[in-house]
């Protein structure tokens, strides 16, 4: 998808936002870009522009999220649209609206954008196939998590210039990880040299054919890297007993203070929130001078201006 | 007087003795009168010139959800589907709500087959109550009520010890133990073959080992026990190599494949599509080819569809939702030229057999031939006929069905049961 106009400049063509395995270089670069000019409105007193006015955006959230919820929330505000949100707790097995119920009943209310997190893999694909409304995935199951991937990207972009030839570490339960899939994907098309780092025990099956290498040790690849992504440990995916304890777990992959005395100087930590103090990264590396967190979070807001510009014009195109 | 029809000048395809030559067949009442020349006069003839006189075809694993949910499918649908396919004998499973666990379950399933008049309805009974895998079913009363083996299919039987006791039970009634081979503790929530497609599709794979655990244990309790043990829908290379083993030490061990595990590989599942949702999971081109080569050697013993109907609004449920299985029982024959006879791997007689008398002898139903006196099942088929898949005329309630729109090979022209016409394109 992507596709030049007559001029030869890109044109964005894609009306969902599904994930970043899809994405080509051009498609990631473009919204990056996007993004950028849309940093300035967050800056300004009056912090909207147009853009989506007269624009219905559903945040349709079937698990907690705080961060991403609110940031889409405010990046749908910024833009001028009218925002509802629409909670579902628990699946759609058993009792209640199944997601296609939901669906259509969304559609008949007119809804433009629909943003969606679910804990099934591939439920905004499910969406998007039976909604005429734009699909935005925030984050289904440890799937994908597009906008979280962008913003990565993005942070490390305008930090770092260029993700070319840099070396990523992302560590922790990537077999869980939505997070961890996404940023494989963006970090990996824009040329970086993705490591993933974890016990065996939190690894995918046929982690080998993933375009990422593998270390189960953190202290071989932390002096190595010139970004490394903590993910928090969710214990509520954690099935069976993937490590003996929570001790010995910071023992081998936790980000201390200790460990950040072998990194790079200017290596950058990052971490997709919420933190696990004390657990995957300690207190005094989160707050430290490497730490970028917290501009994850406001270029967030950013990225997913950019994302919801550019899938509701995408849309009106098609019209 | 007696009922006579006499299928005239088909070519004849009988694997069980060796019969593959253009004759004439005569049916007296239920039962095979004669297989060559026939030339008497009688008042039912069937021209079958060009088309194939085999016996009636047997899927020893269906679902027809009946009792329980039968808005899915009912004995009486299920059947109607299955005659029109060619089949005239169909194997329940017994997860049905409530499962088939003692006789009067039994007696009802044979009660309503009776009623619909289309197949032989036969069925297994479970191996534990409420097919939990803890505690026996009543197996005697089950099989003097005429379950044709036993199964938790759908659950495996976890417990190693319940396992070995049920087949040492067994031993008393000269049945067949089947099982859905799946080690929960491997298989965990998975919903997909756990490999690189469920590592980018973000969904809960089921490793191979899950089916290979639990066959190579089986087997272990098959030496102790010497029972006749079937392992159902196999879908891995390692499941092949066990039962390649097993066959070699002359175990009484058999087994069956699905068309869906022939021809469809876990990439099915990249667009999230639940109609390649089932249970074993499609696995991948390593197990499809390993499967066709054991077919090609001999080492399966039958075909089965594992028809397993859905509702449209449980299917349409995301991936990680939906339930499990797809139906292919009114197009299972043509999946099986495509997968076994179209590249060669079986020519008619051989895919014949592995629908016929091969599934009779696991069950141990005295089915499945045309030898003189045999029970008059009959199936007439036309090779070289075309068609494309309709689910929406599908005779099964359920339209769960991936082969929407497939181009295949070989009609079936006539179905008789028991000496009656029951099905005629």
């Amino acid at each position: 998808m992507g596709s030049a106009n007559k001029a030869g400049q890109f044109v964005w063509n894609r009306k969902h936002l599904l994930g970043l395995r899809e994405l080509n270089v051009e498609e990631i670069t473009y919204i990056l870009d996007t993004a950028k000019g849309f940093e300035e409105i967050s800056t300004r007193s009056v912090k909207k522009a147009p853009p989506l006015r007269g624009k219905v955006v559903v945040n349709l959230f079937f698990e907690d999220s705080t961060r991403t919820r609110n940031s889409f929330t405010l990046a749908a505000s910024r833009l001028s649209a009218d925002v509802i949100e629409f909670t579902e707790k628990g699946s759609s097995v058993g009792k209640g609206e199944t997601l296609l119920d939901t669906a259509r009943n969304l559609e008949a209310m007119g809804v433009d954008i629909v943003v969606i997190r679910h804990s099934a893999g591939g439920a905004p694909k499910l969406l998007s196939r039976n909604i005429n409304a734009c699909v935005v995935n925030a984050g289904d199951g440890y799937c994908e998590h597009p906008t979280q991937g962008l913003l990565d990207v993005y942070t490390i972009r305008k930090i770092k210039g260029s993700l070319k030839g840099l070396k990523i570490a992302i560590v922790g339960d990537i077999s869980h990880s939505r997070v961890a899939r996404s940023n494989m994907w963006a970090m990996t098309k824009l040329g970086a040299e993705v490591t993933f780092v974890g016990p065996p025990t939190l690894m995918p099956p046929q982690v080998n054919k993933l375009p990422v290498k593998v270390s189960y040790s953190l202290d071989n690849i932390i002096e190595k890297v010139d970004v490394i992504n903590m993910l928090r440990i969710q214990f509520e995916r954690l099935g069976g007993n993937p490590f003996p304890s929570v001790r010995e777990y910071s023992h081998y992959f936790g980000l201390t203070v200790e460990r950040m005395k072998r990194a790079k100087p200017d290596i950058l930590v990052m971490h997709p929130g919420p933190i696990n103090r004390g657990l995957e990264i300690e207190s005094e590396v989160a707050d430290g001078k490497n730490s970028v967190i917290l501009q994850q979070v406001k270029n967030g807001l950013a990225v997913r201006m950019a994302v919801l510009f550019l899938v509701n014009q995408a849309a009106a195109q098609e019209t | 007087m007696a009922n006579e029809i006499l299928i005239k000048n088909g070519l004849v395809i009988d694997p069980a003795n060796k019969v593959n030559r253009k004759c004439d067949l005569l049916i007296v009442d239920d039962k095979i009168a004669q297989v060559g020349r026939v030339e008497k006069a009688v008042q039912s003839v069937i021209d079958a010139t060009g088309k194939l006189v085999v016996p009636g075809l047997i899927d020893i694993h269906v679902h027809f959800r009946e009792p329980g949910d039968e808005e899915e499918e009912t004995i009486a649908s299920g059947s109607t589907a299955a005659v029109a396919a060619g089949f005239t004998s169909v194997v329940c499973m017994p997860n049905t709500n409530p499962p088939i666990e003692n006789e009067t379950d039994v007696e009802y399933i044979h009660r309503k087959g009776r009623q619909a008049r289309k197949t032989h309805v036969y069925t297994m009974g479970a191996i534990t109550k409420s097919r939990e895998g803890v505690e026996l079913a009543e197996m005697g009363f089950m099989a003097e009520a005429g379950a044709v083996g036993f199964t938790d299919d759908g659950n495996g039987v976890q417990d190693p010890a319940v396992m070995l006791r049920a087949m040492k039970y067994a031993a008393m009634f000269n049945v067949v133990i089947a099982q859905h081979c799946q080690d929960n503790s491997f298989a965990g929530t998975g919903v997909m073959n756990a490999g690189y497609f469920s590592t980018i599709l973000g969904l809960p794979g089921i490793d191979s080992l899950a089916e290979e655990a639990m066959l190579w244990r089986d087997i272990q309790l098959v030496k102790k026990t010497n029972i006749r043990y079937h392992a159902q829908h196999i879908s891995t290379a390692g499941s092949v190599a066990l039962i390649r083993a097993a066959k070699k030490d002359s175990l009484p061990v058999t087994c069956e494949v699905t068309p869906h595990h022939l021809l469809f590989t876990e990439e099915c599942c990249a667009e999230y599509d639940t109609n390649y949702k089932m249970n074993p999971p499609l696995r991948t081109k390593k197990d499809t080819d390993a499967l066709k080569q054991a077919i090609a050697d001999g080492l399966v013993d039958a075909l089965v569809t594992d028809h397993a109907p859905h509702l449209q609004s449980e299917k349409e449920l995301e991936f990680l939702s939906a339930p499990f299985g797809i139906i292919s029982l009114e197009c299972a024959l043509g999946l099986y030229v495509k997968a076994l006879i179209e590249p060669g791997i079986l020519d008619w007689p051989d895919l014949i057999k592995l629908m016929t008398i091969g599934p009779a002898k696991v069950i141990g139903i005295d089915r499945g031939t045309l030898g003189k006196g045999k029970q008059a099942d009959v199936t007439i088929i036309d090779p070289d006929a075309t068609y494309t898949v309709d689910k929406n005329k599908f005779r099964s309630k359920s339209r769960n069905c991936p082969y929407q729109g497939w181009k295949l090979k070989a009609k079936i022209e006539k179905t008789i049961v028991g000496g009656e016409l029951r099905f005629s394109l």
